[in-house]
């Protein structure tokens, strides 16, 4: 099997900071890949450096195949990388449905459709409708985005993503700020829609319950390399990663 | 074209090229540490005009009183815009066209209380005794007053350098520009700082003000064309780097100096001429700092 | 009848732009002198200038301080063709001024929306003064500070009723047009463009090019209220290049409210009838409209309509009682 994100020797550095060393690893189809890595350890910055926002010193990131470094947020989406963020990143005075039918638009292309209103898209509005459904969003729908609670705006991060149909979709700390219960439920949430959804996951957390209850492989990053790599169970007796990272929490 | 020519006219860009900076100076300072954009700041040179002519004119007084005057009447004018009117829109969403919105309604009122107390008639003031001549080497004359406005500017780019870099105020403001929270958290009164920073950088525009009108005539409205330059050195300097303003004011000055010799009905044109030019292959500005990609 | 009857009247909108058309097309029958039949007009044309204008800021977050440029081009297009070549021209002359404002909005838009933020408002600014400069300076050709007057019109034009009607016909489509494309995608994607230019970014839309578009829209659109303005009285002058031109646009939007598509034209409404009232005893109007706009973005930054809607919510809200209102989900799919 070929793997569909593939990072091959990635290097950056800001000034003589070294925020990611010699990063190598691959994600294959279907997995469910968790990052984990004390904070600064280099984990948001790595997704910036996939989705284009930084540009790596050197390395390559291969995506299907091709190698994304060097392309433009914008063409990095439309080859089916979809991303949410540390801190929610929505369209604050527009309502759930609108953020999400937005992105369900820009998905179909028809953002350059300037007659017919947004609300009479049928195509973009029945997939955000199911969107929403999917998140347990619906009763929210005509809610403004910035008056969700924490929890609810990080999900619409998600479902704007989604909306996008990703092959691949990065999870920046899905359940960062959330409540015991929300994180029970977006727990339960990432779990059915990369079922319904048939979607490759990377996730960032530092909830370890999570990551060892949901993620089929786990990379620990400490200052940007790569502290180690294997499964749930070979990481959670990793005598370095409970030295250098688990040894705080317990 | 021969070499005393030439001169005079470098002499004369550069005398622009001081004026411009000292403006442009002022609107960096408090777009670099308060993040505000005063789009009024023209209007407080305006103002400094007007009261040096106030001065030199109407009371017939001492040059130099004027010169103190009009920085202390435009910088304690600016103190109390800040603090009455920009700092009730401080974090509001869309904060930066409020405060566009607001400075601009501030040109709108100068403009016509200026007229309202002046007159809407063109005022001129002569220049200081000792400084109507000019300095002549051989069959070279330049004109006193523009090395004594060169000399001034100096003195206020080596001052505010010091200041900014040496002293402990100065470096509150630098740091105010950095991260306004932490220093909060330090216990320093950030809103008296933002305060005094606005009221230092309005009165380097009221002084400037009244060191060019004995060269400009004094007019309501000449606040937008002022600013219109100053944005200019400052776009092509690199929003916020000191350093590029002043070669931005140099480089503008002196374009302009040697447009009006050859081309004296077009020579606004060349200031924007060189804008675009700068825009289309450097549109972050000349002296702007190394920065990540932007996408 | 139920409220929910009126409800439905207004979301089909049929009763709002009812009332617009009625209002606007009783003027001529209603007015005593010909002078009321011209401030009409420049209600009317004011209006779609700062509708165009709000379609940068209010919804793009596109603060644009050069809008008179392309205004001053409709009002040139029409004084110039018409003084050199005749009033035969005049439709060509519009349609010559929208083509001359498609390519130069075009190319300043290449290169203003390069910067952003303050920048962006400065160069526009800049750009406009330029052009103001030279327009003065072409004494022989523009007239310069004279303008040009005696601008005559071709046919029924000439009559000052049926050009008020063709003002009104036009105005009131062109912001038809502009209200579509707010509520369009297109539209909500500049929303999105003002409200988080980074996402937009991940849902694989470019920014600048959709900040372009609507730079370029929005000029064409102040170049039909240029190209209106030169017949309302028969003259152009220099002034409609001038910033204040662009900056009587941003008061206008901010009087009757950014965020709402009609507070632009109701704030032209009120401005332009209160200049004229106010105006015509005191030369300090800018004074009086400067500390009120100043008043309004410290203590009502949602402008008149934003005001007036909140109101109206409230007294919704008593008739209502504590009924709640569930038109979450349908509100969307709806009509
Ligand atoms: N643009 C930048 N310029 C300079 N340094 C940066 C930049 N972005 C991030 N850094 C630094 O790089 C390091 C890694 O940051 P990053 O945000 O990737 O950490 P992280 O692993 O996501 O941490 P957290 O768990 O807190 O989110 C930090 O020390 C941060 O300060
Ligand atoms: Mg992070």
């Amino acid at each position: 099997m070929t793997p569909l994100l593939q990072l091959d020797s990635v290097n950056k550095a800001f000034g003589g900071l070294k925020v990611t060393q010699h990063l190598s690893f691959s994600v294959f189809p279907g997995e469910i890949a968790a990052i984990i890595g004390p904070n600064g350890a280099g984990k948001t910055t790595l997704f910036n450096q996939i989705t284009g926002h930084l540009l790596p010193d050197s390395g390559r990131i291969l995506f299907k195949g091709e190698d994304l470094v060097g392309l433009t947020t914008q063409a990095i989406v439309k080859k089916g990388l979809g991303r949410a963020f540390q801190v929610a990143s929505i369209f604050p005075e527009e309502t759930v449905l609108d953020n999400i039918r937005l992105a369900a638009l820009a998905n179909l292309d028809h953002t350059r459709r300037f007659w017919r209103p947004s609300a009479e898209h049928r195509q973009a509005t029945e997939a955000a409708v199911a969107i929403l459904a999917s998140l347990g969003l619906e009763e929210q729908g005509g809610r403004l985005a910035f008056e969700l609670s924490h929890g609810d705006q990080k999900l619409l991060d998600i479902g704007i993503a989604l909306a996008l149909q990703p092959t691949l979709l990065l999870l920046d700390e899905p359940t960062a700020g959330m409540s015991p219960e929300e994180r029970q439920r977006t727990r339960r949430l990432i779990g059915e829609i990369r079922g319904e959804y048939d979607l490759t996951l990377v996730f960032i957390e530092h909830d370890m319950d999570m990551v060892f209850d949901i993620a089929h492989t786990v990379r620990v990053l400490q200052q940007g390399a790569l502290l180690a790599e294997g499964s749930p169970a070979e990481i959670q007796s990793n005598e370095e990663v409970v030295k250098a990272y688990l040894g705080e929490e317990l | 074209m021969d070499f005393s020519f030439l001169l005079t006219q470098m002499v004369s860009g550069l005398t622009l090229a001081t004026l411009l900076f000292l403006v442009a100076s002022g609107l960096t300072l408090i777009f670099g540490v308060g993040n505000v954009f005063n789009f009024a700041h023209g209007s407080f040179y305006m103002l400094g005009a007007y009261l040096g002519y106030q001065v030199v004119t109407v009371w017939s007084l001492n040059f130099w009183f004027a010169l103190l005057f009009a920085a202390l009447g435009a910088g304690v004018f600016g103190a109390l815009i800040e603090c009455l009117v920009l700092r009730r829109i401080y974090g509001r969403a869309n904060e930066g066209g409020f405060q566009i919105l607001l400075t601009y309604c501030l040109i709108l009122i100068i403009d016509d209380l200026v007229k309202l107390v002046w007159g809407a008639e063109y005022k001129s003031i002569s220049r200081p005794a000792g400084f109507s001549g000019s300095l002549t080497v051989g069959d070279i004359a330049i004109p006193s007053y523009n090395l004594l406005i060169i000399a001034i500017g100096l003195v206020v780019v080596v001052a505010s350098w010091w200041i900014l870099n040496r002293t402990r105020p100065g470096k509150i403001a630098r740091a105010a520009a950095v991260d306004r929270e932490m220093l909060g958290a330090l216990g320093i009164n950030v809103p008296l700082t933002m305060t005094v920073v606005f009221g230092i950088a309005t009165a380097l525009g009221g002084l400037t003000g009244a060191l060019a009108a004995p060269l400009r005539t004094v007019t309501p409205g000449a606040g937008i064309e002022v600013i219109i330059d100053s944005m200019i050195v400052v776009v092509m300097g690199g929003m916020g780097n000191f350093w590029g303003a002043w070669l931005g004011a140099l480089l503008l000055g002196e374009v302009n100096a040697f447009a009006v010799a050859f081309v004296p009905e077009w020579a606004t044109l060349f200031s924007f001429l060189v804008m675009v030019v700068v825009l289309i292959f450097k549109p972050e500005g000349l002296f702007a700092p190394r920065t990540t990609r932007k996408v | 009848m139920g409220i929910s009857d009126m409800k439905s009247l207004c979301n089909g909108n049929t009763l709002g732009w009812g009332a617009l058309i009625l209002a606007f097309a009783l003027v001529p029958a209603l007015m005593t002198s010909q002078y009321q039949l011209n401030v009409a007009c420049n209600v009317l044309i004011w209006a779609l200038f700062a509708t165009s204008f709000n379609m940068l800021w209010g919804v793009t977050g596109m603060l644009s301080f050069g809008q008179a440029l392309y205004y001053g081009v409709g009002g040139y297009a029409i004084g110039l063709t018409v003084t050199y070549l005749g009033s035969q021209w005049y439709f060509a002359a519009f349609a010559a001024g929208l083509l001359f404002t498609l390519v130069l909005s075009f190319l300043l838009g290449l290169l203003v929306i390069r910067v952003g933020g303050v920048y962006y408002t400065m160069l526009t600014l800049a750009f406009g003064q330029l052009a103001w400069q030279i327009m003065f300076k072409m004494y022989d050709f523009t007239g310069g500070d004279d303008g040009l007057q005696g601008i005559t019109l071709p046919g029924l034009l000439a009559d000052k009723v049926y050009y008020y009607y063709f003002v009104m016909i036009l105005v009131l489509v062109a912001v038809w047009v502009l209200k579509r494309m707010a509520y369009s995608p297109f539209g909500l994607i500049l929303r999105g463009v003002r409200q988080n230019p980074n996402r937009v970014r991940f849902l694989g839309r470019r920014v600048r090019r959709n900040q372009l578009r609507i730079y370029v829209v929005a000029s064409l659109f102040a170049t039909v209220a240029g190209a209106l303005m030169a017949g309302v009285d028969g003259s152009v002058h220099t002034d409609m290049f001038f910033w204040t031109t662009s900056g009587e646009v941003i008061l206008m939007s901010v009087l009757g409210g950014i965020s709402h598509f009609f507070g632009p034209f109701c704030g032209a409404v009120v401005i332009i009838l209160i200049e004229d009232i106010v105006g015509a005893h005191t030369e300090y109007w800018s004074l009086l409209i400067g500390s009120i706009i100043m008043v309004m973005v410290i203590g009502f930054p949602r402008g008149l309509v934003g005001g007036a809607l909140d109101v109206a919510a409230k007294v919704r809200a008593i008739l209502q009682g504590e009924k709640h209102d569930d038109t979450t989900l349908t509100a969307g799919l709806g009509k």
